[in-house]
């Protein structure tokens, strides 16, 4: 929605501290978006009139957004009547959702479509007979005073063809010339109407040319305009598919929301669903807006946003998402985030950024387009003195034909269009997959990786570890040493303690107070329980403060090594400088890592692990999932720097991780990806980012990416030659040679059906499967 | 014909002068929002004045059904907005620093500039 058409209708009458009504209560302001008002002094009539109304407190203009507020009782309807009793066309703004716009947007297209077809139709109903008598009779010249009187007959319905069907090509042109740039209208009135202006000075003053040059091209006039109207109308079309995707994720959002307040349920639009409202969902209703579930258990499709096919469980305290689909249960939930601010109104809004961005290799063509329809002007010209300083007899109609054919076939429409249309499929098929590409360059870059760097925690495996086994040296016990763990960790985020504390918890241990924490960086950590000193981390700590790690026969650093082999981690546990044991903890490979991993390296991509945990455990996890590279007991900075590494090693490194920890590597790589909890898409230092964790978000990126470039390539490489190939043989450079000249007719075809012929083959791109796997 | 060839060179010489070295008049950004209308092919007005590192906000108003005329994009700033059609679509331009920005369409046959000159007001 435009930002200014956003009425604030809704927001005064429901304030969230007073109670809310039943039913949605009606507005006394009323935005109305006035059209025809083309200056200042417009202001005060409308005003005027508007106060004028029965029931209008105040009404007031804003000039510049051609707005005007206007608060009271009256109806729209009066207020528009008055508006347009002024003068003017008025109709009343609304905050409109996605849907709506595009709604509105769709039956425009269809409007503009039905215009053209109309004009077309019109056009070729004269140009198609007259095409045919030429072909047949191949009599389109004037020699007769009754030749004269029939072609005048024709001329003048010509003129009018061009009238109705070709206008809005001529004021096109003039307006583009009058502000001093040149496009696609200037050309074809430009062809058009010397066609048509040439065949009205034979039809008027047949001495003024030769006999043989005395030569009508008002069928070509005709047809041309058919075509290319015809063209245009197809593109149209064409075009519509190519926004499919937004179009899908438009339609997930849901038009009303169940809500509760003052212990009534009650169907509101999703508009006036406010924050901290408590929403009801039940099995099979679509999820109206972001919230947290407050009451019921249910699992929930979340397939059309992360492509995760499998539903997620969801329970007291968990996120639910806006057009995601309750599948089980019923649940009540709080609104944490409504209207634009929810995850998907915001995947809609970067998909739709993302699809208007341009990649670089756009930029040679976009350097063209600018200078192309004078360039295209300047040959003309050149090309209608060349044949009437060299051409053959008689000159001057090969000249006019050769200019004519020279303007019309000349297409800036299919190099401007080569790059947008494949961007908008491209970035439209990625969301489908669940992944969302930030802008045009990241797309073009990711087709370019070659070496890709993965985060294991979160990336590869889980992320979510799991305690494995518990070793204890003598005279401690397992549930001894669980308890101080567990003390130990309580409060620390980071994901082993999670694993630890998850453990005591399943095991029913109660915690203790801790006295004294220092966590020692790369090591693990110090603490003071019970009046115990406890030391808990990785062999290095232990080493530093000299605890005897092999026990009586037990060697405990060939178990924490085998433990390690196994992709567990182990961290050993010393109580009062005596060690208590071993305690390891696993965080499995996710079930589709390896086949992710293996599609990437198919393709030629060097893949890394890079990882903060020790080296046996890296080695033991990058060995099961099939990495050969991977660097272990890296700090966060380091990762920054493999990054580097890497690029002064000539490679286009993807980062992958999870957008926190690992943000200043996301930056500095090529691309970075951000692997998105379920449908989080904050993720502000990510290119692209997965929105669900399966790493084939990655495989299918780089998939989409390459076949969005080769779409564009393609694209490109058929714009570029039709014209540079399609303007010299328009200008006649075949007809020394083969004494062949185009039909100014054909250009026309091949003009009009050049742009489609892109739009066509970005569409191509809609049956591109981005899953492999 | 060396008439001819004489006028089919000025021709040359005024499309060369008209479309590429010809600079118009450029409108001033004034304290209210300017309403730039898409139709007919083109930004009216098309060529804006803004003072250097004045913030501006630029009213965008589609009135051209083509789709061609549905993208606005200020590749310089980074911004590519859909203007719907009869709406006018407000695009907050941030204070810019000295030079010509060009603004257009995705296949840049509406073209504009944004020129920033003079002292910061």
């Amino acid at each position: 929605m435009s930002e200014s058409t956003v009425t604030d209708s809704h927001c005064h009458t429901e304030h969230p501290e007073k109670p809310h009504p039943v039913q949605p209560v009606t507005t006394d302001m009323t935005e109305l978006i006035i059209d025809g008002a083309g200056c200042a002094s417009c202001v005060g009539k409308i005003e005027g009139a508007l106060n004028a109304v029965a029931g209008v407190k105040h009404a007031e203009m804003n000039f510049a957004q051609r707005t005007v507020s206007v608060s009271g009782t009256a109806s729209h309807d009066d207020l528009i009547r008055a508006v347009e009793g002024a003068g003017y066309n008025a109709k009343v703004s609304s905050a409109e959702s996605d849907a709506d716009e595009m709604d509105e947007k769709e039956q425009a297209d269809l409007a503009y479509y039905k215009k053209l077809m109309r004009e077309t139709w019109i056009a070729l109903a004269l140009g198609a007979p007259l095409m045919v008598y030429a072909l047949v009779t191949g009599e389109m010249s004037v020699n007769t005073t009754t030749e004269r009187i029939v072609w005048l007959i024709i001329g003048i319905l010509t003129l009018g063809v061009l009238l109705v069907s070709g206008r809005h090509f001529f004021v096109g042109a003039w307006k583009s010339f009058l502000n001093h740039s040149a496009n696609m209208d200037t050309l074809i009135a430009l062809g058009t109407g010397t066609a048509w202006l040439y065949s009205m000075v034979v039809v008027f003053f047949p001495e003024a040319v030769p006999a043989q040059a005395r030569h009508v091209y008002f069928e070509a006039t005709a047809i041309i305009i058919g075509l290319i109207d015809l063209g245009l109308a197809l593109e149209i079309k064409a075009r519509g598919r190519t926004s499919e995707a937004i179009k899908r994720l438009i339609g997930l959002q849901a038009k009303t929301a169940r809500v509760i307040r003052d212990d009534q349920e009650m169907d509101l639009p999703i508009e006036h669903v406010l924050l901290d409202d408590l929403v009801r969902a039940r099995p099979g209703e679509k999820i109206p807006v972001d919230g947290e579930v407050t009451e019921g258990h249910t699992a929930i499709d979340e397939s059309m946003l992360t492509g995760e096919p499998m539903p997620v469980e969801k329970a007291k305290g968990d996120e639910v998402v806006a057009g995601t689909l309750n599948k089980t249960g019923s649940i009540v939930f709080r609104a944490t985030r409504v209207g634009k601010d929810t995850a998907l109104a915001q995947i809609i809004n970067m998909v739709k950024r993302a699809q208007n961005s341009k990649p670089p290799i756009g930029r040679l063509a976009d350097v063209i387009s600018a200078y192309f329809v004078p360039v295209v002007m300047i040959i003309a010209v050149v090309s209608a003195l060349a044949w009437l300083n060299f051409g053959p007899t008689p000159a001057i109609a090969f000249a006019i034909v050769s200019a004519t054919t020279v303007l019309i076939i000349a297409c800036p429409c299919a190099l401007g269009l080569a790059t947008p249309m494949s961007v908008m499929v491209g970035v439209g098929k990625a969301a489908e997959a669940g992944v969302l590409i930030r802008n045009g360059e990241a797309l073009q870059t990711a087709s370019k990786i070659t070496a890709m760097i993965l985060d294991k925690t979160g990336t590869i495996t889980l992320g979510a570890p799991k305690v494995t086994d518990i070793f204890v040296a003598p005279g401690f016990s397992e549930q001894n040493v669980l308890q101080l763990a567990a003390s130990v960790e309580a409060g620390s985020e980071h994901p082993l303690a999670l694993a630890i504390m998850e453990s005591a918890k399943e095991e029913n241990v109660e915690l203790l107070k801790t006295s004294t924490f220092n966590a020692i960086t790369a090591r693990g950590v110090e603490a003071t329980v019970n009046d115990q000193t406890i030391l808990f981390g990785n062999e290095k700590l232990m080493h530093e403060r000299s605890i005897a790690l092999v026990i009586g026969d037990e060697d405990f650093v060939e178990k924490a090594q085998g433990l390690a082999s196994e992709a567990k981690t182990p961290m050993y546990f010393a109580i009062d400088g005596q060690l208590a044991g071993i305690i390891a903890v696993a965080d499995p490979i996710k079930e589709d890592s390896i086949s992710a991993i293996q599609r990437l390296q198919k393709n030629g991509i060097r893949v890394v692990m890079l990882t903060g945990d020790n080296r046996d455990t890296a080695k033991a996890v990058a060995e099961k999932a099939g990495i050969t590279e991977f660097m272990a007991e890296v700090l966060p900075e380091d990762k920054a720097k493999k990054v580097q590494e890497l690029q002064m090693a000539g490679e286009v490194v993807g980062m992958t991780g999870d957008g926190i920890n690992d943000a200043p590597a996301l930056a500095l790589a090529n691309v970075g990806f951000a692997i998105g909890t379920g449908t989080d898409v904050a993720i502000e230092s990510a290119d692209i980012t997965l929105m669900r964790g399966s790493l084939h978000g990655l495989a299918d990126a780089i998939a989409v990416s390459k076949a969005t470039l080769r779409n564009i390539k393609q694209n490109l490489f058929g714009a570029f030659i039709y014209n540079v190939a399609g303007v010299p043989v328009a200008a006649g450079i075949l007809y020394p040679v083969l004494g062949i000249l185009m039909n100014p007719v054909i250009a026309g075809a091949a003009m009009a059906f050049s742009s489609l012929t892109v739009v066509s083959n970005a569409n191509r791109l809609r049956l591109f499967k981005a899953q492999e796997h | 014909m060396l008439i001819v060839n004489i006028a089919g060179v000025i021709l040359i010489a005024l499309i060369i002068w008209w479309f590429w070295l010809y600079k118009p008049k450029a409108e001033q950004l004034g304290d209210d929002d300017l309403v730039v209308v898409v139709e007919n092919g083109v930004y009216t007005p098309s060529h804006i004045l803004m003072k250097l590192n004045d913030a501006h906000a630029i009213t965008f108003l589609r009135k051209d059904a083509s789709p061609c005329a549905e993208t606005l994009m200020i590749p310089q700033l980074e911004i590519s907005e859909t203007l719907p059609l009869n709406k006018p679509t407000k695009i907050q331009i941030p204070p810019l620093n000295s030079g010509e920005y060009a603004f257009h369409c995705q296949m840049q046959m509406y073209k504009g500039t944004i020129k920033v000159e003079g002292g910061a007001s």
